[in-house]
């Protein structure tokens, strides 16, 4: 007889032997996949790592996809450690590049190194201020913040869809529905060929990893996250905890939609995220929450973003082969994490464990 | 925890080494450089589609273009679903990475990367549909469909019996608002009283929105359903709902066949054969192409059996007036929605005022806002 039954305690290694060996197998069954329809697995998964890393260009892609993906990863592991799920970092993302642009909007002639922080600053507010309303009403009424989290990212992007129709639409661009393109003097200066948001996302990642693993702040953020009534045991203020790290955790967020708007594509629209604000959780989760692993997870998923988008660039692949590969490699590696977890055994009637 | 501080450093360097190649010099990119001209076997043409190719209209139409370039012997190849952001960027440059250097980007949208790449890559040809750049090595081209439009215009005015024809159109870029305009002169022209309703979907490719579009015209009461946009959505809502349908890019009779009338349709290889052929003679220059009905570069679909009698010959008649030059679309007296004499009689607008269109004319019902 079949059973699955909890693992105890998982030792590291075999837990990382365990994530390497699913995105192997991920690999393989994505290759027969390949070969059935007809191309050369081998050739494909090269021309994947060339198009990610194999020319100046596009490493500096990569980089580029790296950045939101990995500052929004950041974001949501705060508000996930502390269980309070928080699937709208797309939604906190857009309010932030929002804020942002209004900074730019009502004081269009700040000299740059005014502009970029007090933008910064304001894509910190809106998102974390986006992020409170979930909160707030989980705290007051017990809604689901899945749920509100989720839908409320709809309605960001669409708020940035009627900017786009309406009010701040650029007549120069001739009818299309664009928003006005920032000046120079709200541009992310270059450093090695990608804006600096590089820069700012390795930053944020010590600083989240030293906020959670050494203050007090992350061990409440934990604790609260294990057993809320543990916490309030323990004379933990919940409530204020609980507010400032869902602010936090939309704050970055929200810097995260600044620093894609104002470096890689130049204006505010409602097409910025390209959705890596849902990659984000996927990669926050499988980098258990670790803010170093989330930044290895978030390049691997860059890597592979940006080596598919080649792929359908440079072959006549369609694009949907790619997704399916990348699709397949997301599926075994959350697999892996149901092994990680749980094993099965095959039990004999005496048997006990 | 040593652990994960020392792969975070690997990780870092990773990261750094990464970046300090970005910095290196693009040189070692340009070798696509050539003294003299291509030669038929040199050219590799990259197409940048906006859509997929399924989509049966805009994209479809382009790639009946590009193979039509096979047909020739020229090695094609094509990008599907390209969009208008800074991914756009990304595909330009790595299709010069590789061994294009011959590019047509299809989409408006794609006009500021193209712009912006096209500096980088001197020795690559780069063609923009529907834009508006010219520079060394930038070319644009366009079809004057608006022609088969104003054609289009009188197949519907002939065909509608409530005299209210829907128009399901993407964005309002001048191409557009010329297209619209055209339509409801022609339409015009034969049911002086008929109205054109305009519906925005802001979009270039979105079934469902474009849907949802003509099923609120139809509900509204028009009878014919018109379309800038590039899929047959509205054509197969028509059918649906039993009204009629003119579809656009290519010809779909079979996508709703009770309702299709006809289409203004696309010959894009018209410019590609000859644009290659100027690349391989060395008498290519980055100019603006912009050709209709003479030259075969637009046409209107043969009439289904859905078209009343006397459709046919109406619109010979106009199509030989247009290619004639006898009949000029945009000749005054030309008065917008508002009222306001737009053109003065005997005037006739110039091709830098057709690429800037900015007013509806008498008839429609819409705004551009």
């Amino acid at each position: 007889m079949l059973k699955i039954q909890k693992k105890q305690g998982v030792s590291q290694e075999f837990d990382a032997l365990l994530r390497i060996l699913s995105v192997v197998v991920a690999l393989i069954a994505a290759g027969i996949v390949m070969a059935f329809l007809g191309y050369n697995p081998i050739e494909l998964y090269q021309k994947m790592i060339k198009g990610a890393l194999g020319t100046d260009f596009n490493r500096a892609a990569t980089v580029r996809k790296c950045i939101p993906l990995l500052t929004m990863s950041l974001g949501v592991s705060i508000a996930f450690k502390m269980k309070f799920w928080n699937i709208g970092a797309e939604g906190q993302f857009y309010m932030g590049a929002f804020g942002a642009t209004l900074v730019w909007m009502l004081c269009p002639d700040l000299p740059i190194y005014v502009m970029l922080p007090l933008m910064a600053l304001a894509a910190i507010v809106s998102g974390g201020l986006f992020a409170l309303i979930p909160a707030i009403l989980k705290h007051k009424l017990g809604t689901s913040e899945t749920l509100v989290t989720l839908m409320l990212n709809y309605i960001a992007i669409k708020w940035i869809t009627y900017l786009s129709l309406g009010p701040w639409k650029d007549p120069g661009e001739g009818g299309q529905a664009k928003i006005y393109a920032f000046t120079e003097n709200a541009r992310l200066p270059e450093v090695f060929g990608v804006h600096i948001g590089w820069i700012v996302a390795l930053i944020l990642v010590v600083a989240v990893y030293i906020l959670m693993r050494f203050s007090k702040f992350g061990f409440e953020i934990a604790v609260l996250g294990e057993n809320p009534d543990t916490a309030r045991y323990a004379g933990m203020n919940v409530t204020k905890t609980l507010i400032i790290a869902v602010l936090l955790s939309g704050g970055i967020c929200g810097l995260a939609g600044m620093l894609q708007a104002t470096g890689s594509e130049g204006r505010l629209g409602d097409n910025i995220s390209a959705g890596l604000g849902f990659t984000a959780i996927i990669t926050a989760w499988l980098a258990k929450l670790s803010a170093p692993m989330i930044l290895v997870s978030s390049f691997l998923f860059a890597v592979l973003l940006q080596g598919g988008s080649s792929l359908g660039a440079l072959t006549n692949i369609p694009a949907s082969v790619a997704e399916t590969i990348q699709g397949i490699i997301l599926f075994f590696v959350l697999a892996s994490e149901f092994f990680t977890n749980y094993k099965i055994v095959f039990k004999r009637k005496e048997a006990k464990k | 925890m040593k652990r994960f501080l020392s792969l975070l450093l690997v990780v870092l360097m990773a990261f750094t080494l990464c970046l300090a190649g970005c910095g290196e010099s693009n040189d070692d990119n340009a070798d696509t450089g050539n003294e003299g001209n291509l030669t038929k076997e040199d050219i590799k043409a990259a197409f940048l589609y906006v859509g997929p190719i399924g989509d049966l209209g805009y994209s479809y139409a382009h790639d009946q273009g590009r193979l039509a370039l096979e047909a020739m012997g020229i090695t094609t190849h094509y990008v599907e679903n390209v969009p208008e952001s800074s991914d756009c960027e990304a595909t330009l440059r790595q299709l010069c990475d590789e061994v294009y250097n011959v590019i047509y980007a299809t989409s408006f949208g794609h006009g500021e990367w193209v712009e912006k790449v096209a500096k980088d890559y001197p020795d690559v040809y780069f063609g923009h549909a529907t834009g508006y750049i010219t520079g060394d090595n930038v070319g644009n081209y366009m079809g004057r469909v608006y022609e088969a439009r104003y054609l289009a215009g009188i197949v519907a005015g002939l065909n509608s019996e409530s005299g209210k024809v829907g128009y399901v159109a993407a964005m309002p870029i001048a191409e557009v608002i010329r297209g619209i305009n055209a339509f409801t002169l022609g339409l015009r022209s034969v049911n002086p009283d008929a109205t054109v309703e305009v519906i925005w979907t802001n979009t270039w490719f979105d079934v469902t929105l474009e849907r949802n579009a003509a099923l609120e015209l139809i509900n509204k009461g028009c009878d014919v359903i018109a379309q800038h946009c590039d899929s047959t959505a509205p054509q197969v809502a028509a059918g649906e709902k039993g009204v009629l349908a003119i579809g656009y890019n290519s010809s779909t009779p079979t996508a709703a066949p009770d309702a299709y009338l006809t289409a203004p349709l696309f010959h894009w290889d018209v410019y590609y054969k000859q644009n290659i052929e100027a690349i391989i003679n060395g008498t290519w220059k980055g100019e603006s192409y912009w050709e209709g009905l003479s030259a075969g570069m637009v046409s209107l679909d043969t009439l289904t059996d859905n078209c009343a009698e006397g459709t046919a010959e109406a619109v010979a008649e106009a199509e030989e007036a247009i290619k004639s030059g006898e009949l000029k679309i945009f000749a005054g007296e030309l008065k917008d929605n508002t009222g306001a004499v737009r053109v003065e009689a005997g005037a006739e607008m110039t091709d830098a005022e057709l690429q800037s269109f900015d007013w509806l004319v008498e008839g429609v019902i819409g705004s551009i806002n």
